[in-house]
């Protein structure tokens, strides 16, 4: 019963990382670049919701939205601000830009909230089920965490090849020049895949910190390299492919940390990640790109 | 002056470089001698000396191989942690202090660049993102190792454990050298602004040098058109190989000169985790690819500028945030750039010149 039980935290954990890196894959697809900064839009995410909910004692609805249009507003803002403006030139630049929003959002809500930690109380309603005579605990976190990723999943899918504008994406991201000249608007089709990311990363934080309760300036940083790392672990741009990396993320490291060693349960995950790309150097559900001479 | 016009134009540049560094290094020294400088100024010059280091070395593979790392703040680590540790089992064999300082300079440099050796093999298959964060990786398990490591010594030799220090089967007079997440503790202070120098020196000796060599001929030109160079017999994985580890080991020295600017030293994210490794990337970033006098400049200029910045308080790393944004798009931004181009200073001093000669 200890692995079942170990085993659904981890999907739970992965499928939070997954929520994430959907969000860091759809960008990488589209505007071909790492957008450090997602990590930090999902605690601005809880944030809100701690704001909202914790301090002013709005209803839990009504913070969740809010911290869903307020990430979706900030990610566009973001893009239109600092990433725009230096579209098509060296991606190193766009990087380092990235760094540097994501170090201001760090420092912006440090400035608000004080570096303190804040404890968040679950937005979750939802009692945990007990099953096998107790031996088996799944709490109401763990259900809502899975269930929402699959929903998300599979809308995410969805959208991307039954709608237009999904379609656009997938044009962006096949060949930019190309779209443009099909009559596809770039700038808006990038700008819709940065809200989309973002409100995904505003429902990744209120579940991450509805699971562990702690609440500070860079609690979005290690999710956000981990969802990272699990986008690349599953083919960097492909949906699926992050859904797939982040569960397994997920259940490598609980399980690692339950059998053997809460400490190095990073370098596990990590070490793993450096095996799957090693065997197949663009993850396990990338493309492979042929070399142009 | 006929001197200098003399020399070709890599070797006028490179004078410059030194010289630079020279002149930086007599500024200060004169300035900390008199009294001049403020007690916070002088704890930053062993830092400033380190982090110019470590973002010269890191040049050498994202603007001389072209390969983005984010791993470089763990080779950093293990020279840091390699050379406290000599200078620990040693402090009582090797008396001289400047022999041993030297010693663990070299050990630094030497661990570093067999790791970058090892890293470097499996990591320089892949390429672009995947490069990335498979250094990103490498990193973080090193920090994590480093972290979760117990190492002692007694008189049956060194004991090693991952797990706790009673774990480590020590006899009573055994004493604990690294101590997980403590650290080592009680390393000598022995870095100073000179020594400091003297290795940015080296360091810019070695890069540039590498730079204007047969080998570093092969290295660029694997960055400029990996398929071209492959097709006119370099040996790609040699020579990629080789920077990687050539960066990794300087790497090490600098993490040498921080392990012994501390008397404690432990494995934080802070300042082995990824942050420290995209803090120097932004250093290469700015300063510009393969210009190692530019990684100096930046490095310098971005360590003070929070410094210089600590009398408006709390505001000061929102400040130097926003400055890290607008100084790349002021510098990669093409509409800026054609702004700048239609705006520039020299345009004008140019059109009066040509006024003139009319």
């Amino acid at each position: 019963m200890g692995f079942l039980s170990y085993l659904i935290s981890g999907i739970s954990l992965g499928s939070v990382y997954a929520i994430i890196a959907l969000g860091y894959t759809m960008v990488y697809g589209i505007a071909k670049m790492l957008n450090f900064a997602h990590g930090d839009v999902i605690m601005i995410g809880s944030y809100v919701v701690f704001t909202s909910t914790m301090m002013l004692g709005l209803p839990v609805p009504v913070g969740i939205l809010a911290s869903i249009v307020i990430c979706t507003v900030l990610g566009v803002l973001i893009e239109g601000i600092a990433y725009r403006p230096l579209r098509g030139t060296s991606s190193l630049a766009v990087l380092i830009t990235a760094i540097g929003v994501s170090y201001f959002l760090q420092n912006a809500v440090q400035l608000v909230y004080g570096a303190n930690a804040k404890s968040f109380k679950s937005v979750v309603p939802l009692k945990g089920v007990s099953l096998a005579g107790g031996a088996l605990i799944i709490s109401g976190e763990t259900i809502v965490t899975i269930a929402s990723c699959i929903i998300i999943m599979v809308g995410l899918q969805m959208f991307v090849h039954k709608t237009k504008a999904g379609h656009a994406m997938l044009a962006v991201s096949e060949d930019r020049q190309a779209a443009q000249l099909m009559g596809i608007n770039v700038n808006r089709t990038i700008s819709l895949t940065f809200a989309i990311g973002s409100g995904l990363a505003a429902i990744a934080g209120m579940l991450l910190c509805s699971a562990y309760p702690n609440l500070t300036p860079t609690t979005g940083a290690m999710p956000g390299i981990k969802a990272f790392t699990a986008a690349v672990f599953g083919g960097i741009g492909s949906i699926p492919g992050a859904m797939i990396g982040g569960i397994l993320l997920g259940i490598i490291e609980i399980l690692g940390k339950a059998y053997i060693s809460t400490q190095l349960a990073d370098a596990i995950v990590f070490s793993v990640l450096i095996i799957v790309l090693l065997v197949k150097p663009t993850g396990i559900l990338g493309k492979k790109i042929n070399e142009k001479v | 002056m006929k001197f200098m016009k003399n020399m070709n134009k890599t070797t006028r540049q490179n004078m410059i470089t030194y010289a630079m560094v020279i002149l930086a290094y007599i500024i200060f020294q004169t300035l900390s001698v008199t009294g001049n400088l403020s007690s916070l100024m002088q704890g930053l010059l062993v830092p400033l000396c380190t982090y110019s280091i470590l973002a010269v070395s890191l040049n050498l593979t994202v603007g001389v191989l072209g390969e983005l790392s984010l791993g470089h703040a763990g080779f950093m680590c293990i020279g840091a942690f390699s050379s406290a540790f000599f200078t620990a089992c040693t402090k009582d064999i090797i008396t001289n202090d400047l022999l041993r300082f030297m010693i663990a300079f070299l050990i630094a440099a030497v661990c570093a660049g067999i790791f970058g050796i090892l890293i470097g093999i499996p990591v320089l298959r892949l390429q672009g993102d995947y490069l990335a964060i498979v250094t990103l990786a490498f990193g973080e398990i090193i920090k994590n190792i480093i972290n979760a490591m117990y190492v002692g010594l007694d008189e049956n030799g060194f004991h090693f454990s991952l797990k706790d220090s009673m774990s480590l089967n020590m006899t009573e007079n055994g004493r604990i050298i690294i101590k997980g997440a403590q650290g080592i503790t009680g390393t000598a202070r022995q870095s100073n602004f000179t020594i400091g120098i003297i290795l940015l020196l080296l360091t810019l000796v070695i890069v540039l040098n590498l730079m204007n060599s047969r080998s570093g001929r092969a290295i660029m030109s694997i960055r400029d058109n990996r398929i071209a160079a492959e097709s006119v017999g370099i040996d790609i994985t040699k020579y990629k190989i080789m920077a990687f580890a050539i960066s990794a080991s300087l790497a090490g020295l600098a993490g040498c000169l921080y392990a012994h600017n501390l008397s404690s030293l432990t494995a934080l994210p802070k300042n082995f985790g990824y942050n420290m490794s995209i803090m120097i990337l932004v250093y290469v970033v700015l300063g510009g690819m393969a210009n190692m006098r530019g990684s100096v400049i930046a490095a310098v200029v971005l360590t003070m500028i929070p410094e210089l910045l600590r009398e408006i308080g709390e505001y000061r790393m929102l400040i130097y945030a926003v400055i890290m944004i607008v100084m790349m798009i002021f510098n990669w931004s093409p509409k800026v750039k054609t702004w700048r181009e239609a705006h520039s200073l020299k345009d004008v001093f140019h059109k009066r010149n040509v006024k003139e000669a009319k």
